[in-house]
């Protein structure tokens, strides 16, 4: 396991069922902002709209998915992500031998200034490796993104039932492919 | 009018008061075991979470079909509960079964539900995409039990606030209540209401056996207008003291309207009804009918009084027979970030 644990201490604890998540939503607007969460930190220099987790059976891995929104003049680049669910790994997809696989995103997510960043089934992801515990459709996952300049961003995702995402996994070294 | 929305949040469900849109499904869920207090609430932020975004003409998280969702078309999504989701939940429901009418010929595949999701929207596409999207979000919780789709007139069609015609040619809700007296009729002071869903089937092959004049002494009303037999616009209300040449009532005492009449407003129901048509047998024979979707605050008190009236005397029920039948409370709505049943099951 390559995730180091010391990442796990730092983080909010899951909020699981029955909270109704009404804390994500505060200060949004729109209905297309209803599961978003602002971002937390002080820094506050890159939120993410439509945040969602693929539910998944203890062990197995999944994704989160949503649109990184970077309304700042400068370029952000997300480094690292942690949730209290998982060991977790930035991952892209990429071509190998005709086949789409993903693969760690080497250097992170890098948002330019003034756009977004799509993380979509397919696409640029947030690859949660082995999940302690079933994450059940409608759960709540906590998550926080670390930028390059050591700010962090929390949110939370919830869980959708999803078929689609099962893509196979190239860790690029000696880990079995565990898609499932 | 594709672009045409409802709003969702707010402190009563949307779906019920406002004019019907073209198309409806009625889509019933039975719960798996073990879908619990804990899992309901799980199940209803996802389906509300859908709901939400889906009616404003946005993707649903996860939508594999996004470009489905642009369209809303005044689109709404209700949830009705039924008995055994409160069973399920461990709590009182609010509502009960119907007692048993000697019309009623019910069909379980059309009858009963744990949990209701009423999708209306004036294009049947997007009614398509939004069950498809709630059916897949409800699947770790809930089975489909039977869905049931209906349609009327469309605002292209005839404008907006028009009575709707059935398949047997009648105007069908003239009686409704209006204006204030919908809040008397319809809405609890906590934004909840009740439906009866009754799938009754329109017997037409009997009624092409009726000339003009025994359709309308059946229904008590005009066919082309709507009018009292007493009357002579849609709206006038009907005389009930009124005397033909023959000396008898001009309204008969077996019509329809005569045996449906309420005058009290907190009596009476708010009918949103939908045609249904499926495919003829090999004889030619229809498969058509009314999907007779009912609000109003309490069953007991207001809709069973109507529906035992009917069952004991209308002339109507020659040519309408009940198939399916189920009720469901209407919980209230939800504000932004909240979702439906948050106040039972949260």
């Amino acid at each position: 396991m390559r995730i180091p644990i010391r990442a796990l201490l730092t983080l909010t604890v899951l909020a699981l069922a029955g909270c109704g998540g009404t804390g994500a939503t505060a200060g949004n607007t729109t209905p297309s902002n209803a599961a978003a969460a602002p971002a937390t930190s002080s820094s506050a220099v890159l939120t993410i709209k439509d945040p969602w987790v693929k539910a998944a059976k203890a062990g197995a891995m999944t994704a989160a998915f949503g649109v990184l929104v970077n309304d700042t003049a400068a370029e952000v680049t997300v480094v690292s992500a942690e949730s209290p669910a998982s060991p977790m790994e930035l991952h892209e997809m990429t071509m190998k031998g005709g086949k789409m696989v993903m693969q760690p995103k080497q250097g992170g997510f890098v948002i330019k200034a003034k756009s977004t960043h799509e993380l979509n089934p397919g696409g640029d992801h947030l690859m949660l490796m082995k999940p302690d515990a079933e994450i059940a459709a409608g759960d709540e996952v906590s998550f926080t993104l670390e930028l390059a300049d050591g700010s962090t961003v929390a949110f939370t995702a919830i869980a959708k039932p999803f078929a689609g995402a099962g893509e196979s996994y190239d860790p690029g070294m000696s880990m079995p492919s565990a898609a499932q | 009018m594709g672009t045409a929305t409802v709003p969702f949040h707010g402190p009563r469900q949307a779906g019920v008061a406002q004019d019907p849109p073209a198309h409806a499904a009625f889509v019933a869920f039975t719960l798996a075991t073990g879908t619990d207090r804990r899992a309901l609430g799980r199940m209803l932020r996802l389906l509300s979470d859908d709901a939400a975004r889906l009616t404003q003409g946005t993707p649903a998280l996860g939508d594999t079909d996004a470009t489905l969702a642009t369209l809303p078309a005044r689109l709404s999504v209700t949830f009705g509960f039924g008995p055994g989701l409160y069973r399920a939940a461990g709590l009182a429901s609010p509502v009960a079964d119907l007692p048993k009418f000697p019309i009623d010929r019910l069909e379980k595949r059309w009858s009963g539900g744990d949990l209701l999701l009423q999708i209306c929207s004036d294009d049947p596409l997007t009614v398509a995409h939004t069950q498809r999207m709630l059916v897949k979000d409800a699947r770790p919780f809930a089975a489909v039990r039977w869905v049931q789709q209906g349609f009327r007139r469309s605002p292209g069609v005839q404008a907006p606030g028009h009575t709707q015609r059935n398949v047997l040619g009648q105007l069908d809700g003239t009686a409704n209540p209006r204006g204030a007296e919908v809040d008397t009729a319809v809405w609890n002071p906590d934004g909840s209401t009740t439906l009866v869903l009754r799938r009754i089937r329109a017997e037409i092959e009997k009624w092409d056996l009726l000339s003009g004049t025994d359709k309308e002494n059946a229904t008590g009303r005009r066919l082309a207008s709507g009018a009292p037999l007493s009357g002579t616009g849609e709206h006038d209300e009907p005389d009930f003291t009124a005397l033909d040449d023959a000396g008898l009532p001009t309204m008969p005492d077996y019509a329809h309207v005569t045996r449906a009449r309420v005058t009290d407003p907190a009596q009476k129901i708010l009918r949103r009804p939908y045609n249904y048509d499926g495919v003829p047998d090999a004889l030619g024979r229809p498969d058509a009918g009314l999907l007779f979707a009912s609000y109003q605050r309490d069953i007991a008190r207001q809709f069973v009084p109507i529906q035992q009236r009917l069952a004991d005397k209308d002339l109507l029920n020659q040519w309408i027979t009940p198939i399916g039948s189920a009720v469901f409370a209407v919980p209230p709505g939800c504000p932004e970030g909240g979702w439906i049943g948050q106040q039972a099951l949260g």
